[in-house]
Order: C-alpha cells, then structure tokens, then sequence
C-alpha cells in the first residue's frame, strides 16, 4: 500500500508542477488542483497508513497508532480541501476575467510569439 | 483601567478574533445596498479593534517578566485543543495591525470603498485572518487564518477591478496557492515526525527527535519557511509582491504593508520555538539562511527602490527593504538586533503604509480629470481650500512670466503632502529624526557588538559587516530615490491641477507619521518594550512553560458550582 500511495503522490505532484510551469491559465489550475491532490495525500501518509482501523478508541484497546488511525491528519486533509476548494474557485474567477480582459489564456495576458 | 484589563483575561485573547468575524458576518447580511450603515460598522470595529489591541499591549506591558496570556478555545487540554496565544511581540503586531486597519479604513470611507463591492465585508475578514494567524499558537490555525487572510486579500487585491489588477491579482493568487500547498507540506512533515501541531509542545519534542528523523525535521521546517518567506517578499520569491502592491487600491496596498509583515512574524515566532539556542542538534538550524536571504532580499529592495520612476513599485521595494532588513537581523539570533530589528519594522510599516496613501493622492493631482470615472458620488467638500488668486494659471513657467515668487503661497494641500513625503522618506530611508534612524542605529550598535563579541569567528563575521554595509547603502540608495522622486513631483510640475484632498483622506494620513514621530520620540520606552521581547522570543522557555502550564477551565458538573440543572 505504501509504494501505490508514493506513486499517486509522485504522479500527481509530478504532473501538478508540470502543468503549473505551462504558459495557459487553464493548465495552471489544473496543475494547482493535482498538486493539492497530492498534498492531501501526502497529509494522510504523514499519519499512519492503515487498513481497517477506526479513529475511535475503544476499551480494552492501548490507544496507540497499532490499533487506531490516527484522526489528526483526516481533520486537517477536510480543512485543507475546503480551503483548496475555495481558493481554486476564486482563481477560476480569476482566470475567466482575465480571458475577458485580455482576449487571450496566457498566464501574462499576452502571447509571447 | 489594569484592573478592568486583568479581569477580562484571558477572554481578551480570543476578541481580536471575534469581532472582525461577527462584525463581517452582519455586513455580509446586510447585503450589497445599505453602505453608509457598513461604513459606519466598520469604522466602530476598527476602532474597537484598536482599543482591544491597546488593552493586550497594556496586558502584556504590565504583566512583569512571564508576560504570556494563554487562552483555551475550545477547553480542552493543551496539547491536544488549539490554542491562543498573546506574548509581547504577538500584542504588538495586534496594535500594528490594528492602526492600519484604522487609518485604512478612514482613507477607504473617503471614496475608495465605492470602487467596487464588498469592500467592507472583506476588509474585516483581511483583519480577522490577520488578527488570528498572530495570536494563534499551533501551526495548523496558522494555515487556516493565514488563508482566511489570503482569501479576503485576493478580493481586496481585485477591488476598484481593471486589468493591472486582474493580471496582478492572477499571478499573486497562483503563487500564493502554491505556497499554501508548501505550507501543508511542512506542516504535514512536522505533524508525522513531532505528532503534535502545538508550537510549544513541537518545541519540546524537537530536542528528543531521534536522530534517523531529523533530517525530515528540517526539511519540513525549511519547506514551511519557505511558505512564510514567500508572504515575507523574501528574494528570490518576491516577484509577485510589486506588481500586486502597485495595482491594489491606495486603502488596500496600505493594509497590505503589514501582510510582509506577517510572513516575517511567522518566521520568527516558528524558528525561534523550533530552533532555540538550548534545541540541542538542531539549535539555530537555518540561522545562515535566513541571514543571507535578508541580505539578497534588502540588497534587492534597495536597488528596486533607485531601478523605478513609478511611485507604487518604489512603494512595494521599500516593503521588500524593510521586511529583507528584518528577516537579515532576527536571522542572526540575538536578542539585540531583534531588538532592533522589531522597532524598525514597527516604524518602516508605519511609514511605508502612509507612503502607499500619500502616492495615490499625488497621482490623483496629475490625472488631467480630478474626478475618477469609478466614483459613483464625489461630495464637493474639500480638506484645504487654497488661495485661487494666487494659484498660477495652468501651463505657466513662473521665471519666465517674472512674476514675483516670494509671498506665493504653496497650496495648502501641496504643503501638506510634500512634508508627509518627506516624513516617509526620513523613515524609509533610515535619516534622523524619525524612528528609522533610531531603529537601525540599534541594529548596527547591535551588529558591532556581535562582531566585537565573535571576533575570531570569521564566518559569522562576514555577514555582521554585508548586513552594516547594506543597511547604510540601503539607506544612500533609498535617499536618493527619494528625493529624486521629491524633484519630480513637488519641485518640477508646472501647471498641475492641486489635489483635492479631503479630512477623511489627509487624517489616516497625519495619523500614521505621527505615530512614527512618537515612535522616536517614545523611544526609550518602544525599545524597551522590543527588548523585552526579543529576549523572550530567543528564550522561549518563559513561552513554552506558560502553554504546557495552561490548565482548562474545570466543569461545571465536576465543581459543583452551576451547570444545567434538570
């Protein structure tokens, strides 16, 4: 499971900034979306990684991160969605008055030919 | 009043917070149409914003050595709820913010909150992310107030509309996104390897961080760093910040002088936790870096400040001056230049601020119409009426006309700006006697004694003298910018309308270069309290043991006394 989660996070990452570097407004928040992507799992991996176990402690049970997943990092990756999400609409507002103003997708708003 | 001040802690701590909230949600209500009514809030909000951060600063002055306010928000055991936090440095960024936003706001009522919508609404959340990210004390509220802050940022960055402040505002979004996304990074890596989000407790876990993981231990840490010196302006991340400040509203750029100021709060209150001198391996981890990205950042500013003719990006290069100039001084670690370092920021933002308002108005007076076409409604009314009679008639050349100079009466306005100009060009350039003469004098005393004290050690030697160095030939460079820029607009013109300036406009303004006047003249006392400070901030122990010490408020049903009784 570990290796599957780094290739996610390698693949999603590896494209967000590869799509952050490309001169269009629309293939930069895509690049941003990927890349949040990533970090929220990235967020998760820095917890623990477990199948099958509840953030929940029950008697009988130590109350250590062999038992349970840890709850921590799931309450910051649902803030850290929110606010992604939040954002990610603001700049496509963003991006759309700047097609209009400007009449191009450059991230400059003009072409560099 | 201490009395009344001691007895509303530690609940005083979490009203910065509340009230620009509730203030905004009421605006929010009260929809797009009853201005005048969302004027008249925020104006009361901001003002009891500035009471609130007196009576913290007030707090904290007379609280003695130990002089840390700990609240528990939601009552829950320390290590484990978020916490809020008032030391002196926190108090006094609060007071800072709090006079910005006040003068800001009373230069937006002016005209500016017309320009668009919304305005007041998010100048209150811009305060409530601000207010909340310096008082917060766990590293995950900070993310979540600094983006509260950037949210509310992007639509004031945006207000008044036009291109300059689309393309500006697209560019200063996308790199703060990707910041934000840096900053869960390293937030992330130190959750997994401290297992705690509290700065405190982080604190006291970094020194038994076992030594396989502190590779990961830094590496988090400088990844968050790098997040906050992007919001610093720290070179070579700073590209965003001139365009961005120079596009945004007069009102707006000026609140934004101290959102520089934030990223370096941020620096200095996380490294000087994290990294302390008794941190074992890792104490003073990334001093050097720090050190030299200050100085590439002030040496940057100094020369973007004599680069430009256009008076906002020399505006937004002397915000990147003052913060390189600050990040540079807290980099080395001793409490006398932070000292130093901290009365310069609170005088430089001050100044910077008002320099942002004072541009406006004297682009205003070169526009050929006085009256721009984005105001819906300009009440005739002026601050200063000046002598018609005596005004020269457009497109004049006095000497050649060989009429009498001496007994013309400067306009009034004219007067009025060229000394607010030059009060800001004193302070940003760092001449006597305003407060940034003072405050690099302290540095450089402060300097002198740390090359005096590490004579033998060349390494950190080297630094002490470029920091000296750039600090003076910061200040020669920023001087004479300035006063070309004085020639230009105050000497040179020849026929231009005055500006029509208005008391709402010219108080914020007289306002911020008095309290920089004050700072000089008060500044044994600042300097004092700065010292205070810093010395706290480079021991944190003081901090540290007043959070672990926090103790929730018991229960009701546990004491006895009250609860819900059935």
């Amino acid at each position: 499971m570990e290796v599957i989660l780094a290739i996610a996070i390698g693949v999603l990452g590896g494209s967000g900034v590869w799509l952050i570097l490309r001169p269009r407004t629309f293939q930069v928040i895509m690049g941003l979306s990927l890349l949040s992507y990533a970090v929220n799992l990235f967020i998760f991996a820095m917890g623990s990684l477990l199948l099958d176990k509840e953030p929940i402690v029950t008697p009988g049970l130590a109350p250590t991160l062999e038992n349970y997943t840890d709850p921590l990092p799931q309450a910051l990756v649902l803030t850290a969605i929110v606010i992604g999400f939040a954002t990610t609409a603001l700049f496509l507002v963003l991006l759309l008055a700047s097609r209009g103003l400007s009449g191009t997708d450059h991230v400059d708003g003009e072409e560099r030919e | 009043m201490t009395d009344a001040i001691e007895h509303l802690m530690p609940h005083l701590l979490v009203a910065p917070i509340l009230l620009p909230m509730v203030t905004a949600a009421v605006m929010l209500l009260l929809g797009d149409r009853r201005r005048p009514a969302k004027q008249v809030l925020n104006a009361l909000a901001c003002l009891l914003n500035l009471a609130l951060a007196v009576a913290l600063l007030l707090w904290v002055r007379h609280a003695g050595q130990q002089a840390v306010g700990v609240y528990l928000p939601g009552n829950w055991p320390v290590p484990y709820g978020i916490v809020l936090v008032a030391d002196r440095l926190s108090a006094m960024m609060l007071l800072l913010t709090a006079v910005l936003g006040v003068a800001s706001m009373a230069y937006a009522s002016g005209r500016w909150d017309r320009a668009g919508v919304h305005f007041h609404p998010l100048f209150q959340m811009q305060l409530l992310g601000l207010n909340g990210a310096f008082l917060t004390a766990d590293l995950f509220n900070l993310f979540v107030f600094f983006e509260i802050m950037l949210t509310a940022s992007y639509g004031l960055l945006l207000h008044g509309s036009g291109w300059p402040r689309v393309r500006a505002g697209l560019h200063y979004v996308a790199v703060n996104l990707l910041a934000s996304t840096l900053f869960l990074i390293g937030v992330a890596i130190l959750y997994g390897v401290t297992g705690t989000l509290n700065l405190a407790d982080m604190a006291i876990m970094v020194p038994a961080i076992p030594e396989a993981d502190r590779g990961l231990l830094h590496a988090g840490a400088a990844i968050l760093a790098i997040a906050f010196l992007v919001k610093a302006g720290a070179w070579p991340l700073n590209f965003w910040l001139a365009p961005a400040y120079s596009a945004a509203a007069a009102p707006v750029a000026a609140l934004f002088a101290i959102m520089t100021k934030l990223g370096v709060y941020a620096v200095l209150r996380v490294w000087t936790l994290l990294f302390a001198p008794d941190a074992g391996v890792s104490a003073q981890f990334g001093s050097a870096a720090l050190v030299w990205i200050g100085l590439a950042t002030l040496a940057f500013g100094a020369i973007g400040v004599i680069a430009t003719r256009h008076l906002g990006r020399m505006a937004a290069a002397c915000v990147i001056v003052s913060s390189g100039t600050v990040l540079a001084a807290i980099g080395f670690g001793r409490p006398a230049i932070t000292a130093g370092a901290l009365y310069y920021a609170l005088g430089s933002t001050l100044a910077v601020s008002a320099f942002f308002l004072i541009i406006e108005m004297i682009e205003r007076s070169r526009a050929s119409d006085e009256t721009p076409l984005y105001v819906s409604e300009v009440e005739p009314e002026e601050a200063f009426a000046y002598p018609v009679d005596l005004m020269p008639p457009p497109g004049v050349n006095l000497d050649e006309d060989e009429r009498p100079l001496i007994g013309q009466a400067i306009p009034a306005a004219m007067a009025f700006l060229g000394l607010a100009f030059v009060a800001c060009a004193l302070t940003l350039s760092g001449l006597p006697p305003l407060s940034g003469f003072v405050g690099k004098v302290v540095m450089l005393s402060g300097l002198l004694g740390a090359a005096e004290v590490d004579g033998h050690a060349v390494q950190v030697a080297t630094p002490i003298w470029t920091l000296m160095g750039l600090l003076i030939g910061g200040g020669l460079l920023t001087t004479i910018a300035m006063s070309r820029a004085g020639v230009r607009y105050f000497w040179a013109p020849q026929g231009r309308p005055v500006p029509r300036l208005r008391v709402a406009e010219t108080a914020p303004i007289a306002l911020l270069l008095l309290l920089v006047g004050v700072l000089a003249w008060q500044a044994d006392a600042v300097l004092r309290f700065t010292t205070a400070a810093a010395r706290a901030l480079h021991e944190p122990g003081g901090y540290i043991g007043s959070v672990v010490a926090a103790q929730p408020v018991p229960s009701p049903v546990a004491t006895g006394k009250g609860g819900l009784r059935r």
